[in-house]
């Protein structure tokens, strides 16, 4: 025992291997996760200038005239400006913040402590891919500062021809290839995360841990990481030929005969669908990658507040796998109008419905578990039960889409907007919010404040309500998306100003909201109340560990695991909980 | 009688629960959609069968959520159940799911055929449509029905669509910017193209929308049922001015139209 510590102690490094270059998954799961905070600040910061100009456009806001000269002249935003921002919130929201917050880290700080290993199977590929996303996101906010013409403005999709010519518009100059540069080092940081995690659950599961015995927390992790894995490659090759398209003279998305500001253009033969194709290819199952780990967070921190079993977990577990894979071949629901094949069409319309069927499952499972249980209103399961209504709110808007006759009226209107911020933005970022509050004392050893916690979940519950649902009725009219002036020149969107007023100041709400979590988050790292090992009375292997957990996890004697996670309520045992390493002969004795 | 223990919370929640329910469901009532001007009433049928569908299913869930939220938050209780599944409630729910989800896969699909798929009709009036940063361009073809070929080439100042000059087809072709003028209760093609970049040519009072892709000509139809003034939007981001880009569609009486049309010829043989 003694040589043990010893050794154990000694492979703990100094501090700038520790905490900075940390070859370690739970430092590199926190680096993702604060880093992905700041960018979530960022971004919403974006959206409330973006919402600023939307209930008053052009109007004159001589303070930010001040501090932005360039980008207010006069007080009032450029519409360069605004296409920036929104590009940019875009971008930075869904994939450095969400998918970098769900997968990078609570991917890596989740996965070994829930499988009951030391760490991931590869240490240094995982600092790498850190150091990588932060290059990316570094690359993307310095477009800010040095690209002449502003960062990228031609959406967070990017169509061509508007992002591959310069003329087009001004965050085609440099910006636009900033973007691409920046989404490179994502898509490479994301590769090396994804083949570590499948890796890493194939292959270092504690004894005894089967397949279905994992929590829904790391089969949706998994299964994210895979579908990333086969999705970003397209994506890839889009940003290559793009590239190539803007700087070096191909023609991959230029047709011939463009005429764009006053010239034609020497172009021939290429395709502005191709890259929709590319793009959606990825960006589908992009959005079931920062979709499934909230749904996998959610399963979990419910059934530990109901106190009882996760409802249907094969079925969990069945529709986890259909959706990453259905998530393969609905792309083109976003391409509804675009001019493809009207038969593809048909094809798309049918499988998005397709899909919907193992999304209603898991929100039926949840509501399965919800009967009978003995419910604890924690802060994370607020955020959990939270979750489920806006999950179900996105979903049902989600089907009007997939309708393809019905997405000719509402395709590129706020109602998408509304549709995708309840389910693919608003789900994932309560998922997140549940799920920071659920493993922080696992993070840091301290709690953090649930008064806090409560007064932030009720102000953005209810506020993103206020924000998103109205939208709708905006889309069903036609309004739509992406207008600098909504009512400079559309008379028939006049009468609905009033609602983008409300819109605006319940974001300002929601957005001034997120500071009280921010506050909160590292308030109580240093001043929280200590943690215990188990705070929650949880089953998961993480919660047989001191809080924080030691630098090696389990030190190289792992556990053994005797049943699935979710053994809450069990009968005969006499705790309404049941660790996964207490084996049946242990339970009456009910020392654990 | 055991005093509840059940959180003050709990009321609350289910509180906010029942109010997304009555708030989210009692403003569908309102008509929300600008009233139909085209021949697709098959979209707004199958939509209202949806608002109703997935109505239900909303106020359903929503509710009984908010309702479980409330009834199970009673600390009193010794254990929770231990209920890890059901097959027969399983099987009832994806069952159930899936055949709504088929009749509205059959149903969408069907309209997809009818107003997307569906040719039109061979009397139908043709009208190409340029988009282009950021305005609506629109060409009829002269009497012999026949539009002038077009060539990015030739774009100048006086001929900003690039007519071919050499195609005596072009002659005679009526060139109007912003404004189209279509005749009531007549079918039209509208075939969309795009000079630079993608825009969508979107009528939200038609139900009409079609991306204006450069490099495609891409045509969709329908018949303009009520004589009026729609404005016309562009719904793809196309740059700078994407905000600026509105067009007027007027939809006028035939011999309204016969004489707009004379009185555009006139403007461009002027020029």
């Amino acid at each position: 025992m003694e040589t043990k510590t010893l050794e154990a102690h000694h492979k703990i490094p100094g501090f700038w291997r520790h905490y900075i270059f940390s070859t370690n998954h739970k430092i590199i799961g926190i680096q993702y996760l604060i880093t992905s905070f700041f960018v979530a600040l960022t971004a919403a910061g974006m959206a409330m200038l973006i919402r600023l100009e939307i209930a008053w456009p052009e109007h004159s806001w001589p303070l930010l005239g001040r501090i932005f000269p360039g980008a207010f002249p006069g007080g009032v935003m450029r519409p360069e400006v605004y296409a920036a921002l929104f590009t940019m919130h875009g971008t930075l929201m869904v994939f450095f913040f969400l998918s970098a917050a769900l997968v990078g880290g609570f991917g890596n700080f989740l996965i070994p402590l829930q499988i009951g290993a030391d760490d991931m199977a590869f240490p240094f590929l995982n600092m790498l891919s850190y150091w990588v996303y932060l290059l990316g996101f570094l690359v993307m906010i310095s477009s800010f500062f040095f690209s002449p013409g502003g960062p990228a403005s031609a959406g967070w999709t990017s169509y061509p021809p508007l992002s591959a010519i310069k003329s087009a518009v001004a965050g085609s100059n440099w910006g636009q290839s900033f973007w691409i540069v920046g989404m490179a080092f994502f898509i490479a940081s994301f590769t090396m995360g994804g083949l570590n995690f499948v890796t890493t659950v194939l292959s270092m599961r504690a004894k005894g841990l089967n397949m279905m015995r994992l929590p829904l927390t790391t089969w949706a992790l998994f299964v994210t990481a895979a579908v990333g894995i086969f999705a970003f490659p397209a994506l890839t090759a889009a940003v290559i030929m793009l590239f190539l398209d803007r700087h070096f003279g191909t023609s991959f998305f230029l047709p011939s005969g463009l005429y764009v500001a006053g010239k034609l253009l020497n172009n021939k033969g290429g395709s502005p669908l191709l890259w929709q194709h590319l793009f959606w290819f990825l960006g589908h199952p992009e959005v079931y990658i920062v979709m499934l780990p909230a749904m996998g967070f959610t399963s979990d921190i419910l059934s530990t507040f109901c106190r009882k079993p996760i409802f249907g977990y094969a079925a969990m577990v069945g529709s986890i796998l259909a959706i990453g894979s259905l998530s393969f071949i609905v792309w083109g629901h976003h391409m509804f109008v675009s001019g493809m094949n009207p038969y593809l069409g048909m094809f798309f319309d049918i499988t998005t419905l397709i899909i919907a069927v193992p999304s209603a499952i898991k929100t039926f499972n949840w509501m399965a578990t919800l009967w009978g249980g003995k419910i604890q209103l924690t802060t994370p399961m607020l955020f959990a039960l939270a979750f489920i209504s806006l999950f179900v709110t996105g979903g049902l808007s989600g089907i009007f889409l997939a309708a393809a006759p019905a997405d000719i009226q509402l395709h590129d209107t706020y109602f998408v907007i509304s549709h995708f911020h309840f389910i693919m933005a608003g789900a994932s970022l309560f998922g997140i919010l549940g799920a920071t509050n659920f493993w922080f004392p696992k993070m840091f050893g301290k709690m953090m404040n649930e008064t806090l916690g409560k007064l932030h979940f009720w102000i953005t519950f209810i506020t993103y309500y206020c924000v998103f649902f109205p939208m709708m009725f905006l889309g069903l009219h036609g309004e739509m998306r992406r207008l600098y002036d909504p009512i400079q020149y559309y008379t028939m969107f006049k009468p609905l100003q009033p609602i983008n007023v409300f819109i605006s100041i319940n974001a300002f709400i929601l957005g001034a909201a997120q500071l009280i979590f921010a506050f909160n988050f590292f308030w109580s790292m240093f001043k929280g109340k200590k943690a215990s090992s188990n705070p929650w009375n949880a089953n998961g292997l993480e919660w047989t560990l001191p809080s924080p957990p030691p630098y090696e996890n389990w030190e190289g004697e792992p556990p053994e695991v005797y049943r699935w996670p979710y053994d809450y309520s069990y009968p005969e045992a006499p705790k309404d909980y049941l660790p996964q390493i207490v084996p049946d002969k242990a339970i009456a004795a009910g020392n654990f | 009688m055991k005093t509840s223990k059940r959180p003050l919370e709990a009321y609350f929640l289910f509180l906010v629960f029942i109010l997304i329910v009555v708030l989210g469901s009692a403003s569908f009532f309102k008509k929300w959609m600008p009233p139909l001007a085209s021949n697709r009433i098959s979209i707004d049928q199958m939509m209202t069968a949806l608002f109703i569908v997935t109505g239900v299913f909303f106020v359903g869930v929503q509710g009984l959520t908010g309702y479980f939220i409330w009834k199970y938050s009673n600390q009193n209780v010794e254990k929770a159940a231990y209920v890890s599944g059901s097959h027969a409630l399983e099987i009832t729910w994806t069952l159930g799911t899936a055949v709504i989800l088929a009749v509205f896969g059959v149903w969408s699909v069907r309209v997809w055929r009818k107003t997307v798929i569906q040719p039109p009709p061979s009397h139908a009036l043709q009208v190409e449509v340029v988009a282009q940063q950021f305005s609506w361009n629109f060409l009829y073809p002269n009497q012999d029905g026949v539009f002038g070929k077009l060539n990015p080439q030739y774009i100048s100042f006086l001929n900003p669509l690039g007519l071919d000059p050499k195609d005596p087809a072009s002659r005679g072709d009526i060139w109007t910017k912003d404004n189209l003028y279509l005749p009531v209760g007549k079918p039209v093609v509208l075939k969309i193209r795009s000079l630079d970049v993608v825009h969508s040519f979107f009528v939200p009072d038609f139900r009409v929308k079609q991306d204006a892709v450069p490099g495609m000509a891409i045509s969709t139809w329908f018949i303009p049922e009520k004589k009026g003034k729609y404005e016309i939007a562009c719904s793809q981001f196309c740059g700078r001015g994407h905000y600026t880009m509105r067009g007027t569609c007027y939809v006028v009486s035939q011999k309204r139209f016969r004489k707009e049309l004379k009185h555009l010829r006139k403007e461009d043989e002027g020029e």
